[in-house]
Formats: structure tokens, C-alpha cells, sequence
């Protein structure tokens, strides 16, 4: 097994799809130059009829990504904005997403949306740092957002030969992290949960770029003498109900580190879950350490107050690991 | 191109007059209740479809819109699985999944009436882009109307379409309004087709009230773009001789007036075009009317005995791939 960058191994995924299917495309702006890296090379090994440098246009190019998915081509879209979601929404959700249903099932949509630099990094403020993974997931549409290299290629490469739309979102704070990636054809396939580190007191069920925050947090615990289980959901549609609840039903405590908005957030949707699944094993109340329902402001004091912190994470895990309700 | 055959020439009248008729029933099957929902009838805009879609082949994509009936049907929609689909049978194009804004079949190249203008216009620019890169001559039509040339997406669409020289008409059916909006209060433009010079692509504009004319314009576009030349933006002027939709009626707006509407009725396409074919000597046109009353008596009867689906298959159809637990039960 090899080490690489998570954009690295991303990258190597993208190329290795490009190779083997003459029907993927990559489509957005300035992705023969790529801004993000993700695209980097492809261009010079692919040509310029499978690359596709777009006007700043992105209803009008996620459209054609639809257009042409309907007519067997399997675009990959890349985003280089998390907001652009929000521009192209319409497209996304209302057109790519539901017509394969209002069509009764006519047809495949076999899309892949990347956003190669989701959610927040510091300084971008209020229209670049959102993190809209629960808005794709709420209006239905597949959607993986892996929190290791090995993951980031092999959860790209499903996505990309799923026939469905698929969201990728690619936490800017991982991006340079390296890890392992298995050698060969390595396809992560949706729908199943990770057990980032194995306990047996109190999981944290952390997203995409809080990952590695959670593994801190349990380190400091496991000094004090908590043992703690950090899942990593990677497909939150599908999402591995199974595979969160057993890890709940085992622990009995649980907090959800999430980097979406509180309100109507991801973490309230698990919340559910395990209230819903799992209320007889739960031996304190579900607890969420969430972004505020805020803007990302840009002065960094403002911005870490805002964003999901290490700090209150181990906060609630302790309040959790007591029993105690806030 | 050459002058239609005479066979053509029958055949866009009974296109013309399937529409038509199709429309008018559909207005009686909204109003008994046997169409749930609102219907936007194409009725009077028949020689816009059917021109367009005459000068296309098969395997030639549309996207159509919310008023979007004619459209299949002239692309060669089966009016017993339109009728079906709205009525919300199992039968129908979409399963009942749709209803009359949404009816697609991909086998015939109809991707997808649309219930938000616009949207379809990118959409055919990918079906036009994926053609050329799988080195087929395929060629898609935008179908939109007057409204749509403010939206945005339809302009990224055209950019699109010209600098990557796709093989795309976009059809702009100009029936004066958009709702109750006339296009003179909604655009400095008294010519839509002047839109076309900002991507440098043909701005056509012809009587859209005239099959013929659609015909013939509808039919270079598509020699063009077929031919490498790109896309064109083709204005048909016409109109629709009924409200927005079935429910305008009862919610009493008005805004345009008797004495309008009128004066475009004379123009008539079903009243103008059969005049000229009889007095051609092409066709005793009664004698169309015939077939195609007959196949709507069968299209309705269709549509009447299908079956509803089952409650239980509304979660059905959403994805390809399947998942267990997608989507969520026990809402």
C-alpha cells in the first residue's frame, strides 16, 4: 500500500475512470489549467474533447452534464466553489436529480458533481465555506464525502460509474492529508460506514473534514480513561444506518460532530435516527457539535466560534460520558 | 431542403389537427375531473410544433416545456400513453410519476417536458454535445417561449451551444405573454430572434402561424447544425388562444384583449391550413379529421380503462441502483 496526498489519490481515481470508460468527461471551469488540482494532467493524457473548460456558467454546464448523461456520455462536474451549488440548484435537485423519477423510471443520470474544495478554510467567509452536504442529501441526490486518501479514490471511482447523480464533496481541510490508498483497482462502495477507531464507551460519529478531530478527542479521552469509537458515516446517501446504530446500540452514547448548520442539519437527521433505533440502548441523551446558524464570518475569532471546535466536541463528550444533560 | 411531398403536406395537417384535438379534450377531461391538476394547452402555437418537430428525425432530441403536448405529440408521442399519464395511470408515459408536465420518452429523443422555463434548453445542449462526441449526426431542439428568453440558463445555454459549436436549434415560441406578462413590457426587443447576435449565431424570426414557414426555417436550422454549422435561434410568432391554463378562466385575470385575441384567430392554422389543402386539391381535410377523432376515442378509451398504480410503488424509480432503506421508509 502506498501513501498519497488525498488530492493526489482523488486525482488518481479520476484518471484511472478516464481510462477506463471513454465516456467520462470532466466538465467545469478551468479544468484543464485545474485551479483545485483534482483535474491536474488530464487534459495533456485525455485531450481537450474530454475535458471541457466552461464559461462561468455553472446552471448552464450542470444542465448539459444532465443533457449529456441522458445521451450515455458519464460526466464528472467539478465545482470549484461550494456555493455554486446554490447557482446551479435548480439544475441539480429539480432537473438531474428528480427526472429520472418524474421520467417513471426512464433512463439513467450517471453524473458525478465534485465540490474539490468543500467547506470551510480560513478566511473565505460567508459565501465560500458553507458545507451543503445535508441540502443534497434532503432533496434525495447520492452523496459521499470521504474523510481519507484511500476513501477519496476509491468513493470517487464508485461514484463515478454509479448511474445516479452523485455529490462528492472534498473537505478543503483534507485535501493535503496523506494516507494510505490500496494498490489495484480500489472502489469504495457506497452505502457503508467506517469505523475509524474501534471503543466501547462513546461514539462520536464524525463528518468528513471533523475526522481527524475526533480521533484527537479520542486520544484525549483514552487518557482519562474513556474508550471511544469514532465512525465515519463517508456515504450519507445511502447512508449505513445499520452500520451507526450497531456502533450506538454498542457504546450507548453518542455525539455527532458535524460541520453543517444546526438547524435541519445532518446531525439533527441522526439524532433522529438513533432516538427513533435506538432509545433503548441509550444510556444519555444524543448530543450535536454542529456549525452555527450563521454565516462563516471572516475575522478568525469569529470563525472558529462559528465552526464545529475540537474544544466543545470534548465538551460534549464528557457531559455525554457522565450522563449529564446540558 | 425541397418543398414538402404531398404526403408531408397531409401529414402536418393531421399533426396539426391531432394536436388541436387532443387539447380540446383534454380541456373537457380537466373540467369532468378526469384529469387531476391544471393542463397548459398548446392550443393555436400547433404549426410551431409541428413544423419543428416535421424537420427532424427520430433519433433527434427535444426538450419541451410546460406547455409541452404538442411538442410530444408531433415528435411522435403515443396520445394513449400521454392520455394515460394524465389521467395518473400506471399506463401512462411516466408511470403517473409525471403527469403533463413531465412527459418524456427518451426512446422517441423526448427529453422531458419541463415545468421550470428554461431548464430544458442546457439539457439539449448535453444531448447535442454527447451526439457529437459519440460521432453521431443527431441534432436537439430547445423548444421555450417568449418568458424564457429572460431566464438566464437559456442564455448560458446559447453561449454554451455557440462556442462549442453544438448542433442545437433553440425554438422560441413567441406567444406574446408569459402569463399575464406581455414580452412588449418584458423586453426592449420587438424582434426575439435579435437575441441570436450576442452568441453569433442565426436569429431567424418567421409566422409561426404558418406550418410551412416553421417548416422551412426549422428545416435549414436543422440542415445546418447537422452539418457542423452550430446552433440557431429560430423566433415563431404565434399565439395561444386560451388561457395560460385550464384554471385561468375561473381565476377571471385579464390582460390581453377580445379584440387580440380575435384578430389572431383569424390567422388560425387549423382554420387557415386545411382551406389552403382543400382548395390545393391535397386532401379533403373531413376526411382527417376522422382518423384522428378515432384515434383520440381510442386514446381516452385507453387512458380510462388503464389501472391507477399502486400506492405502494410511489418510493419506486427514484434511483438506478438501488440501496436497502432508499428511500427512507417509515416517513
Amino acid at each position: 500500500m502506498r501513501e498519497l496526498r488525498y488530492l493526489e489519490a482523488m486525482r488518481e481515481g479520476l484518471r484511472e475512470e478516464m481510462r477506463r470508460d471513454p465516456s467520462v468527461l470532466v466538465i467545469g471551469e478551468d479544468v484543464r489549467a485545474s485551479l483545485r488540482g483534482l483535474t491536474k494532467g488530464l487534459v495533456e493524457e485525455f485531450g481537450p474533447s474530454r475535458v471541457f473548460d466552461t464559461p462561468i456558467s455553472e446552471a448552464g454546464f450542470t444542465g448539459l452534464a444532465t443533457g449529456a448523461a441522458l445521451a450515455g456520455m458519464r460526466p464528472v462536474v467539478e465545482f470549484q466553489i461550494n456555493a455554486l451549488l446554490f447557482v446551479a440548484f435548480d439544475q441539480l435537485v429539480d432537473q438531474a436529480q428528480k427526472l429520472r423519477y418524474m421520467m417513471g423510471g426512464q433512463g439513467r443520470i450517471p453524473v458525478t458533481y465534485v465540490v474539490a474544495a468543500s467547506g470551510a478554510r480560513r478566511g473565505l467567509a460567508g459565501q465560500h465555506s458553507d458545507h451543503l452536504y445535508p441540502l443534497m442529501v434532503h432533496m434525495g441526490m447520492k452523496t459521499v464525502m470521504p474523510a481519507t486518501a484511500g476513501d477519496a479514490k476509491g468513493l470517487l471511482k464508485a461514484a463515478i460509474r454509479e448511474d445516479d447523480p452523485v455529490m462528492v464533496f472534498a473537505p478543503s481541510a483534507l485535501l493535503a492529508e496523506k494516507g494510505p490508498v490500496p494498490d489495484g483497482d480500489h472502489v469504495t462502495p457506497l452505502g457503508r460506514a467506517r469505523v475509524a477507531r474501534e471503543g466501547t464507551d462513546l461514539t462520536i460519529v464524525a463528518l468528513g473534514p471533523l475526522v481527524p478531530q475526533a480521533l484527537r478527542c479520542a486520544d484525549t479521552l483514552a487518557a482519562e480513561g474513556a474508550s471511544v469509537e469514532v465512525v465515519d458515516p463517508r456515504s450519507l446517501l445511502p447512508l449505513d444506518r445499520e452500520g451507526l446504530l450497531a456502533s450506538v446500540r454498542k457504546t450507548g452514547r453518542v455525539v455527532v460532530f458535524d460541520d453543517s448548520n444546526r438547524t435541519c442539519g445532518f446531525a439533527a437527521e441522526l439524532a433522529a435516527l438513533f432516538a427513533d433505533e435506538a432509545w433503548d440502548a441509550l444510556r444519555a441523551p444524543v448530543r450535536r457539535v454542529t456549525r452555527a446558524d450563521v454565516p462563516v464570518p471572516f475575522s478568525p475569532p469569529l470563525e472558529a466560534q462559528v465552526l464545529p471546535s475540537a474544544d466543545r466536541l470534548l465538551e460534549a463528550c464528557r457531559a455525554c460520558l457522565e450522563g449529564a444533560r446540558a | 431542403m425541397g418543398h414538402p411531398s404531398q404526403d408531408q403536406l397531409i401529414d402536418f395537417y393531421r399533426t396539426m389537427r391531432l394536436i388541436r384535438r387532443f387539447e380540446e379534450r383534454v380541456v373537457e377531461l380537466v373540467n369532468r375531473n378526469e384529469i387531476p391538476g391544471v393542463t397548459h394547452e398548446y392550443v393555436g402555437e400547433e404549426a410551431v410544433a409541428t413544423g419543428v418537430c416535421r424537420a427532424l428525425r427520430p433519433d433527434d432530441v427535444i426538450t419541451s416545456t410546460h406547455r409541452g403536448h404538442g411538442h410530444i405529440l408531433a415528435k411522435g408521442g403515443d396520445p394513449r400513453r400521454m392520455m394515460a399519464e394524465l389521467m395518473g395511470k400506471a399506463t401512462g408515459y411516466n408511470r403517473g410519476r409525471g403527469g403533463s408536465m413531465h412527459i418524456a420518452d427518451l426512446a422517441l429523443g423526448i427529453y422531458g417536458a419541463n415545468g421550470i422555463v428554461g431548464a430544458g434548453a442546457p439539457i439539449a445542449c448535453g444531448a447535442a454535445m454527447a451526439a457529437r462526441l459519440r460521432g453521431e449526426d443527431r441534432v436537439a431542439v430547445a423548444f421555450f417561449g417568449d418568458g424564457a428568453t429572460n431566464q438566464g440558463v437559456v442564455h448560458e445555454a446559447m453561449n454554451l451551444a455557440a462556442i462549442w459549436t453544438l448542433p442545437v436549434v433553440f425554438v422560441c415560441e413567441n406567444n406574446g405573454y408569459a402569463i399575464s406578462a406581455s414580452i412588449r413590457d418584458m423586453s426592449p426587443l420587438e424582434r426575439l430572434a435579435d437575441r441570436a447576435a450576442a452568441y453569433r449565431m442565426p436569429g431567424e424570426s418567421v409566422d409561426g402561424m404558418d406550418v410551412l414557414a416553421v417548416h422551412a426555417a426549422a428545416s435549414a436550422a436543422v440542415a445546418r447544425a447537422r452539418a457542423g454549422g452550430g446552433p440557431t435561434f429560430l423566433e415563431c410568432r404565434t399565439y395561444r388562444f386560451v388561457g395560460h391554463f385550464t384554471a385561468e378562466k375561473a381565476l377571471g385575470i385579464r390582460y390581453r384583449s377580445e379584440e387580440e385575441v380575435e384578430a389572431w384567430r383569424r390567422r388560425d392554422p387549423l382554420v387557415t391550413y386545411p382551406a389552403w389543402l382543400r382548395e390545393q386539391g391535397v386532401v379533403d381535410p373531413a376526411r382527417v379529421d376522422e382518423e384522428v377523432e378515432a384515434l383520440l376515442d381510442e386514446a381516452v378509451a385507453f387512458a380510462r380503462q388503464s389501472p391507477l398504480p399502486a400506492p405502494e410503488e410511489a418510493l419506486d424509480g427514484m434511483y438506478a441502483v438501488p440501496y436497502p432503506g432508499l428511500p427512507a421508509r417509515g416517513w
